[in-house]
């Protein structure tokens, strides 16, 4: 029977199919972090259990970092002693730890794949939402909860019932100036944030084929922003080029193998998906949010929409609470708003390629006065190749804040955080109330349009920016 | 271990919100403890407290008739947004046993599950009739989930029933330890782990 990506994933994982419903699945990678398993360990101390694999289970330090000096003890003495007990439970379970000191230190969405940790076709499960990130090569990947992380650690394996299918065909080419995030927002707008609840959703189409390995990741960041628990896109040339001599991916006629089975992974011609929609990328202008949910988002050439312009008297409520909130009213521009705070970063946009595209928009020019903007790449290897490339430089002298790996401003569990009322500019993934600071009114967009935001001041149509291209 | 859940009698605290999300529910910097306890206090904190930490007298759960509440409804699409299991602890903590919206998000369903606390879903209908019986009674309104008979009823009228996986809700109704549960079945991830690292390529850390 003709099957697809996710059924050949998912067939190839079932430990045991339970009567009842749901699958034993084992689980090839386990990537762990400070925030989501201090008490997954400790529940496997209360009951005496071992980590069942760890040398499937890699752990680094990411959420509540801070993102300045790395010499500089922690000044927050809760976000430090989160810290310490992920050091120890590394030690004590002989879990592998890429620390503050390590070079390989990075959001752990980041470093998965810079690592060649990320491969087509396995299952790979962390204790965070944004794991549909690895989903790009082709694994099934997706976000658990600290139960579940204790289950993993114990047994190696996930519970999950199995979840629909949906296909999110891109047909045509992004024009200049639009990137994949423009393309993952424009697709949230249209299916909205549960638009794709209990589903995996495969990325199909010419124009996901043309993206690179990084774009595609921003692109399976964001299914959960559609309710999706994760995103695949098969595997391809694309994927074995980016993978080739990374340091954990296999080597020698490990590789040849694993490359030919990686080979049979996509969709079957023939297979169904069990939900469907379609998106002409050409299309797709460069996306901006008003709102403070991911789905409430429009066209930089649009406007903050009118809660009478929606249907349901739900809708009206939180649209008119979502205006009151970001300080905005119905028919504002959205080209044009004025900005305090830029942030390039998060396990969306904080990759090689998006600080290029950004660095060319903001080369030889300068952040807007009143604007505090800050790059904090994904990872300390991202920081290094960017150093090497000079764009630390490009962003300093135009003002930016170069920062130390981390999440950051994404969730502002670290110092990193926005104050109430400020506007800001971001390449992150959520514009939920409250999550950049208390009363912070976050936009999303691309990379791009966020260093030209930062020079402007305001938001900009990244299309029409100087001479420069900017964006892909 | 996980409280068993089986049948539930509670006041109702009505969140007329979609899309409540789980920074909502609990915002980043409480998430810094090492323990499953302790969240209670940082349920919906930036709605349930000004910024001068003094409760935000609006807030639907500071209403006094929503004291003690121990239901809550709300809109569709209820936990979206970050895995942090944090927030069903914290709802817990508060005293919920059970959540009734039209939908839920995908991780937050199953930490719910991880933690006794219920997630009923109901037909939109039934979630919008049991918002205007809410506010007809003034705030003093009881239900009734019973997880054994699957069905949410109120003395008054209202009656319906809804769903759950059989694996969800026997482990629900037992209070089961998933962990032991799946241990019983060590001798197949054994078998299955045997045959997958034979042919396994990924390089382990040297």
């Amino acid at each position: 029977m003709a099957r697809t990506l996710f059924d050949k994933v998912w067939d190839a994982h079932v430990v045991h199919q339970f009567p009842e419903g749901p699958a034993l699945l084992y689980v090839d990678l386990h990537l762990v972090h400070e925030v989501t398993s201090p008490q997954a360990f400790e529940g496997l101390r209360q009951a005496g259990r071992r980590v069942r694999r760890p040398a499937l289970t890699v752990a680094t330090v990411d959420h509540n970092v801070p993102t300045g000096d790395r010499a500089a003890p922690i000044a927050d003495p809760i976000a430090a002693r989160q810290l310490e007990a992920l050091a120890v439970n590394a030690r004590d379970f002989g879990v592998e730890l890429f620390d503050l000191r390590s070079p390989q230190q990075g959001i752990v969405h980041v470093i998965g794949p810079e690592l060649g940790l990320t491969q087509p076709g396995m299952v790979i499960v962390c204790g965070d939402s944004h794991t549909a990130t690895h989903g790009a090569f082709g694994a099934l990947a997706l976000g658990i909860g600290t139960s579940e992380v204790e289950h993993v650690l114990a047994t190696q394996c996930l519970v999950w019932s199995k979840p629909g299918t949906m296909e999110a065909r891109v047909t045509g080419t992004l024009a200049p100036g639009v990137t994949a995030k423009d393309l993952i927002l424009a697709l949230i707008g249209r299916i909205g944030t549960a638009g794709a609840t209990g589903h995996v959703i495969e990325y199909t189409g010419e124009a996901i084929r043309a993206l690179s390995m990084e774009e595609r990741m921003t692109v399976c960041n964001m299914s959960i922003e559609a309710g999706a628990r994760a995103g695949m896109i098969a595997p391809d040339e694309t994927t074995v080029a980016y993978l080739a001599g990374r340091p954990r991916a296999p080597s020698g006629a490990a590789w040849d193998r694993a490359v030919a089975t990686w080979r049979e992974l996509g969709t079957d011609p023939g297979a169904t998906y069990d939900k469907r929609v379609e998106l002409d990328a050409s299309e797709v202008a460069p996306q901006v949010t008003w709102g403070t949910s991911p789905g409430m988002v429009t066209p930089v050439t649009g406007h903050v929409p009118n809660p009478s312009d929606f249907p349901t008297d739900a809708e009206r409520r939180a649209v008119t609470r979502a205006l009151e909130y970001m300080g905005l009213a119905p028919g504002t521009p959205l080209e044009g708003l004025p900005i305090d705070r830029v942030f390039l970063g998060s396990c969306t946009n904080a990759r090689i390629e998006d600080l290029r595209a950004a660095a060319r928009t903001v080369r030889g020019r300068h952040v807007a006065t009143g604007v505090r903007a800050m790059v904090v790449p994904g990872s300390q290897q991202v920081k290094a190749q960017a150093e090497r490339e000079g764009l630390d430089r490009v962003f300093s002298e135009a003002g930016f804040e170069w920062r130390n790996a981390g999440c950051s401003m994404c969730l502002g569990m670290n110092p990193d955080v926005l104050q109430s009322g400020e506007r800001c500019a971001s390449t992150s993934n959520r514009n939920f109330e409250g999550r950049q600071g208390r009363g912070g009114r976050t936009h999303l967009m691309s990379p791009p349009m966020a260093a030209a935001a930062a020079v402007a001041g305001r938001i900009v149509d990244v299309r029409r920016w100087g001479e420069e291209p900017a964006g892909r | 271990m996980m409280e068993p859940f089986v049948r539930h009698t509670g006041r109702l605290a009505a969140l007329a919100r979609a899309n409540v999300d789980t920074d909502q529910i609990v915002p980043k910097q409480f998430l810094k403890r090492v323990e499953r306890t302790g969240f209670g206090p940082a349920l919906f904190h930036d709605w349930r407290f000004r910024p001068d930490g003094s409760p935000n007298p609006d807030f639907e759960l500071n209403q006094p008739v929503a004291r003690g509440a121990s239901i809550l409804l709300a809109g569709e699409n209820f936990g979206c947004g970050s895995s942090r299991e944090h927030a069903v602890w914290a709802l817990r903590e508060y005293g919920f046993r059970a959540i009734l919206a039209p939908s839920f998000a995908d991780i937050f369903f199953a930490n719910c599950c991880q933690n006794g606390l219920v997630p009923v879903r109901l037909l939109p209908q039934e979630i919008a009739e049991l918002f205007r019986r809410h506010q007809a009674a003034g705030g003093e309104y009881q239900l009734t989930v019973d997880l054994e008979e699957q069905r949410v009823h109120d003395g008054l009228g209202f009656r319906t029933t809804f769903s759950m996986e059989p694996y969800r809700r026997e482990m629900l109704l037992h209070g089961l330890d998933e962990i032991g549960r799946t241990l019983r079945f060590e001798d197949r991830i054994g078998a299955y782990e045997k045959n997958r690292d034979a042919g396994c390529e990924m390089r382990e850390p040297s």
